[in-house]
């Protein structure tokens, strides 16, 4: 017997149950914006090489155009209309505004909900890629802005808004106190 | 009748940096783009396109696919509605690829054969991928080289004078002690902004309204106007929310397919482009090679100068990457030539990339002159002081200003110019290699024709109605600002409504023409309704109005070389080892009339140099000659700056008034991408020693040229 | 994409079941690759099986001192965790050096291992691939081959590997575990991957059917002075044009122990054991380590645009093991 090609799944978004009919091929991304109409998350490539559909699950990082929403079943679910407290922003929102983080803004979601998760990776202790010594003996980096940029670089910014976005992420670090180079600011 | 407005700082709005007045809606997901506005019974359409470069459609099997679950029609060109291409638009004769499915002809690997519409997304997207079509094949050809023999001089473009002549250019060069004569390349580029193009059709009580992502929408309305016969009046777009355009984002065949699709199902149908159908639907960047030879004097004085650029076009239109404009600004000499040549191939029709012309003009252009500047042992800023024109080169008329040099000596003192040693790969940190370099910048300040509304509304509030696009530029912002000093009121009294072509005829955002272009209409209709507005007079429920147009006070506009000028500094660091290269800063520093608001400009000035780093290292779509088509087609294969790429980039400007110009402000989305990609190239030569003339500097050009340069000083040993 | 089934897992033998023998199904782990070649229809799977929650999620040391590593550990949580970073740090290096921070979250150590190649004729549909549609032809021969393989290369497919993570794998010895329904199996890295001759589409020696479990990495003391080097056309957030892991172990000026592996240059990670055999026992320089490079070079076979990758490779190799050499004096 052909295997059912379709499921009805319930995913926790933003706090909140959300009981749907999903197509399997339809991913995270497509349940959010077309059946569930979140669309704060973007799609830009579809393809997981721009970060635009950023979201978190599990507090984690991930790119929701190759997240079926079949398999994120029983995940907790954050999208940037669950980031901010009510009407008062986040503050990782609230440096993107001041220090104009963007342009035209469609990376904007997904840049906010990465970086969210940059503080917080940072603040477990992970290195990255240009951490220059990984050993954890080393101890926990300095978010430079050279760190801050390889952490974001999953968030690809077609209007070149790079420079003030980096501002904002160690704005926005340093206030949840984070240890923040000079360099970044 | 001129009209002469004013844009004082009355309220100090202009001037004053201010957060964007949809910036909360951008932080928190609310701000809604073209693909994300619900409709009841929306149905989606998918575009299939041509795999083969030139041919014919022999047949389209579209049973098996309308019998797939969901599919509710396939068009194509054996059933789709007939559409009229023969009309001369806002931007001149339409891109016959707005024609689709009119014909079985195919010119290039892309061009859409069907419209695939379903109930979901999904079943679309697989029947799409379905579809069987067949083609008969013809020979292709789309190698693009220097000294392609099928290379010709357009003649009578309507966008472009191709080629401009003065003095005898080879008498200058053999009478110059030093010459200057060299090839340089750039590649294919895509815009590729980050919201793929999208939009919704509907037939909504007699009238077409169309959800777009747009650059005008006045421009999108009456394009759709003439290519379905409809009254313009019963044509709408709106188009609120725009996710990056460059050039991109005026019609392209996703929102002809829309509105085919609607008008044969009777309900709203959106068609949104794939990341992989962009790089052949909605225009790209032609890949150049251009000559330019100059003469000199020893002292850098130009005796000659000649600048010839080939570029492509497709089979089935023609367009010009107008490389070589940017000598009839800069540049003067006794003998002066410019030449744009084409050559058409089997590819989709290029169109306006961010800074078209000056982006990979500049790169050629200002390379050469750092390549000058060497050879007569000069500073790159002196040569290019001793080269300032009085007037335009070409036109002989007068700047309205150029404040080119204020640029260069405010760069030269921030960036610490004073302190270079002008010598090539001498200073070394770790494995990288350390350089300078700069350029000059010029982009023209053009405007365009607009309408503006402006009501005092009862409450105290002014509503502001001007059909501009805010595609990241700030569009909404500035507009507030412009209204607020014009009405002298706070800005947070001004409510501002774009993007609806119900608002009426207004520019679009493009050529750096739209916050000059919808200011001056703003300004126009404040400055009229404050003058109706008598001191504690009240105010009817319905408000008073005001309304400008501009068009004749344009015409009237004394004609004058108008541009905004800049200069560019870099510093690389070049690991010759592995041929990274890294930018380490960037300077640029602007002369552009007023800066209505510093906040979004610097980072529009930020954006554009991003650009020009980005053109330097990474972006290149590389045509595959056997199939035709691209390989690479995502934003894997096709690089653009990340994060990691860009190092703090400053952007500031020195005072630019502009004497006689009704508006004071110019074009600032484009100027920022000119002469930065020459900057990083010639850094690198300072670094290393090796001139690049063929973008992007990949790491294994930096690596073969190392090699070569290895092997030309083994040979030199060898001789000596 | 065609309509698929999916069925969620919850232990080894389950999904093992699961899968069966049925060819059209497939394991999904984080879906990074997997997905991503759905939506380009390159696989055309009828039923996923989702592996993510199988206890397979582990770090552990072994008995010897070297690490277990099971299938679905995250590549985020395999570059943070302390064991790896102290006795391997060229592992977590590679981890970090590969995709986003959000990818990495996503991404398995069974998955990544079986990356395709991002090869962008074999991504097409429209066009040839012999990986993917076996026998239709190889067009990066004479067409864009900027970035593809110079060692142990085909005529049939010059494509490359695209994991970082398999290239500190490679240099450290790892053993990959499977099971399948009929028993547990191993492979060592290097037979593992297969070579490409003329089956380019067959890349692994992985039984049909079989699931993978886990990564063994030996205890290997000189991994602890181990670093991965990339150079790509961006500085982060692309695949490599030529990469290195390398772990070096001096002595008084003289080479004990050396691992030397290469990414970016084969259809698998490639294991430099010329290179290394040329260094052990010689001095640590410059001169030696270009000897070395060159021993493992002398087999490449470029194409008109990829001939670069010998000068780079040559130079990472002279770097890195001049890095670690002068590391270890410090």
């Amino acid at each position: 017997m052909a295997p059912s090609t379709s499921s009805a799944i319930t995913l926790n978004i933003n706090g909140e149950k959300y009981t749907l009919p999903v197509d399997h091929r339809t991913t995270l991304l497509d349940a959010l914006r077309e059946q569930l109409d979140l669309t704060g998350t973007k799609k830009g490539c579809d393809q997981g090489q721009c970060g635009a559909c950023t979201v978190l699950l599990d507090g984690r990082r991930a790119v929701s155009c190759l997240q079926l929403a079949v398999a994120a079943e029983g995940r907790a679910i954050t999208t940037i209309e669950g980031v901010a407290d009510g009407e008062r922003l986040h503050p990782v929102q609230q440096a993107f505004l001041d220090l104009d983080g963007y342009q035209c803004g469609y990376c904007t979601p997904g840049q906010i909900c990465s970086a969210l998760a940059v503080i917080e990776e940072h603040a477990a202790g992970w290195p990255s890629a240009v951490t220059d010594d990984v050993r954890p003996d080393a101890g926990v980096p300095a978010l430079t802005a050279e760190e801050i940029r390889e952490r974001m670089s999953g968030n690809l910014c077609r209007c070149g808004a790079y420079v003030s976005i980096v501002q904002a992420v160690a704005q926005a670090a340093e206030a949840a106190g984070a240890e923040v180079k000079e360099a970044a600011l | 009748m001129t009209t002469t407005t004013r844009i004082a700082a009355v309220t100090g709005a202009v001037g004053s940096a201010r957060t964007r007045v949809e910036g909360r809606d951008k932080v928190t997901g609310a701000a809604r783009y073209a693909g994300e506005i619900p409709f009841a019974e929306l149905a989606h359409g998918w575009l299939v396109l041509s795999t083969v470069a030139r041919g014919r459609i022999r047949s389209v099997d579209d049973a098996p696919v309308l019998a797939m679950p969901g599919v509710l029609t396939v068009l194509h060109h054996g059933n789709a509605p007939r559409v009229e291409t023969d009309y001369v638009g806002m931007l001149g004769r339409p891109n016959p690829v707005l024609g689709i499915f009119q014909h079985d002809r195919v010119p290039f690997v892309g061009w859409p054969v069907a419209l695939v519409v379903a109930e979901t997304s999904e079943q679309a997207r697989e029947a799409a991928e379905a579809l069987v079509v067949r083609y008969d094949e013809e020979p292709h050809d789309v190698a693009f080289f220097a000294g392609h023999p099928s290379a010709y001089t357009p003649q009578d473009n309507p966008m472009l004078q191709a080629e401009t002549e003065k003095g005898d250019v080879e008498a200058q060069l053999d009478a110059s002690p030093v010459v200057v004569d060299e090839e340089y390349t750039t590649p294919e580029e895509h815009h590729n902004p980050m919201e793929p193009h999208a939009a919704t059709a509907r037939w909504d009580g007699g009238r077409l309204d169309v959800v777009d992502s747009n650059q005008g929408s006045t421009w999108v309305a009456s394009e759709l106007a003439q290519l379905f016969s409809l009254d313009p009046a019963s044509v709408r777009v709106r188009s609120e929310h725009v996710g990056g355009a460059f050039g991109s984002k005026g019609l392209s065949p996703h929102q002809v397919a829309a509105v085919m699709a609607t008008t044969v199902l009777h309900r709203p149908v959106r068609v949104v482009l794939t990341r992989r159908q962009m790089f052949s639907l909605v225009g790209f960047r032609s890949p150049t090679a251009q000559r330019i030879r100059l003469g000199a004097d020893a002292d850098g004085r130009l005796r000659a100068f000649d600048h010839q650029a080939l570029s492509l076009t497709s089979t089935v239109h023609e367009f010009i990457e107008s490389s070589a404009v940017l000598g009839r600004v800069m540049y003067d000499a006794d003998a002066h030539h410019t030449l744009h040549r084409l050559v058409r191939l089997d590819v989709p029709t290029p169109a306006w990339m961010r800074a078209p012309g000056e982006a990979p003009g500049s790169f050629a252009l200002e390379s050469a002159l750092d390549e000058l500047a060497a050879k007569c042992g000069m500073d790159p800023i002196a040569l290019r002081a001793r080269n300032e024109p009085e007037t335009g080169p070409v036109s002989g008329l007068p700047f309205s200003s150029r404040n080119v040099l204020a640029c260069f000596e405010e760069g030269a003192r921030r960036f610490g110019w004073a302190d270079r040693d002008p010598r090539p790969g001498l200073r070394r940190e770790g494995r990288w290699l350390l350089g300078t370099g700069t350029a000059a910048a010029t982009y023209p300040s053009g405007v365009g024709p607009s309408t503006a509304a402006v009501t005092a509304e009862s409450d105290g509030t002014f509503t502001v109605r001007i059909n501009a696009a805010d595609i990241g530029t700030g569009a909404r912002t500035a507009m507030t600002l412009v209204a607020a000093d014009a009405l002298e009121v706070d800005p947070d009294r001004i409510r501002v409504r774009i993007a609806d072509s119900d608002l009426g005829p207004a520019m679009f955002a493009g050529g750096s023409m739209g916050t000059r272009s919808w200011a001056w209409a703003v300004t126009v209709a404040a400055d009229e309704l404050r003058e109706r507005l008598s001191p504690g007079g009240g105010i009817p429920p319905e408000g008073i109005t005001a309304r400008s147009n501009t068009a004749e006070a344009i015409g009237a506009l004394a004609k004058k070389e108008r541009h905004s000028f800049g200069a560019q500094f870099a510093e690389v660091a070049v690991d010759v080892a592995t041929g990274e290269v890294r930018v380490r800063r960037l300077l640029g520093i602007y002369a552009a009339g007023t800066i209505v608001n510093p906040l979004t400009a610097r980072s529009q000035f930020i954006g554009g140099m991003t650009w020009g780093l980005s053109m330097a290292l990474h972006e290149e779509a590389i045509r595959d000659r056997a199939s035709g088509g691209h390989v690479g087609a995502d934003l894997a294969g096709y690089h653009f700056a990340a994060h990691a790429d860009v190092p703090l980039i400053e952007a500031d400007w020195v005072d630019d008034p502009v004497p006689d110009d009704p508006v004071g402000i110019k074009g600032i989305g484009e100027i920022g991408v000119v002469g930065v990609a020459a900057a990083i190239a010639n850094a690198v030569w300072h670094a290393t020693g090796v001139r690049h003339r063929d973008l992007p500097i990949r790491p294994d050009r930096v690596l073969r040229a190392a090699d070569g340069a290895r092997h030309r000083a083994a040979e030199g040993a060898r001789n000596a | 994409m065609r309509e698929f089934g999916y069925e969620r897992a919850f232990d080894v033998s389950g999904a093992v079941a699961l899968l069966g023998a049925d060819p059209d199904a497939r394991f999904l782990g984080g879906g990074t690759n997997l997905l991503d070649l759905m939506k380009a229809g390159v696989e055309r799977p009828a039923l996923l099986i989702d592996v993510r929650e199988l206890p397979l999620d582990g770090v552990e040391l072994t008995d010897d001192g070297g690490l277990r590593i099971g299938a679905t550990v995250t590549n985020s949580d395999l570059a943070a965790h302390p064991e790896v970073r102290r006795r391997y740090p060229a592992l977590a290096q590679a981890v970090l050096a590969g995709a986003s921070g959000q990818l990495r979250n996503m991404a398995t150590v069974g998955g990544n291992l079986l990356q395709r190649t991002r090869c962008g004729y074999f991504t097409d549909l429209s066009k040839p691939c012999n990986k993917r549609a076996p026998g239709s032809g190889c067009p990066a021969l004479t067409g864009e081959h900027h970035n593809h393989a110079i060692l142990g290369t085909s005529e049939h497919c010059v494509a490359t590997h695209p994991s970082d993570m398999a290239v500190a794998l490679a240099a450290f010895d790892a053993v990959i575990s499977y099971e399948t329904a009929d028993r547990p199996g191993e492979l060592p890295i290097d037979e593992f991957y297969l070579p490409v001759g003329e089956t380019p589409h067959i890349e692994t020696a992985l039984p049909a059917g079989a699931l993978i479990t886990g990564v063994t990495l030996p205890q290997a003391p000189v991994a602890i002075h181990s670093r991965y080097r990339k150079v790509r056309e961006r500085a982060s957030y692309a695949f490599a044009i030529g990469s290195i892991a390398a772990a070096l172990d001096v002595q008084d000026d003289v080479v004990r122990e050396v691992r030397l592996a290469y990414g970016a240059v084969a259809s698998r990670p490639w294991r430099a054991r010329a290179a290394e055999q040329v260094l052990i026992g010689s001095p640590a320089s410059a001169e030696a380590f270009a000897a070395a490079a060159d021993a493992e070079l002398a087999a490449a076979e470029a194409l008109p645009e990829n001939g670069y990758k010998v000068t780079l490779m040559h130079n990472l190799v002279v770097a890195v093991l001049t890095a670690l050499t002068e590391e270890a004096a410090r």
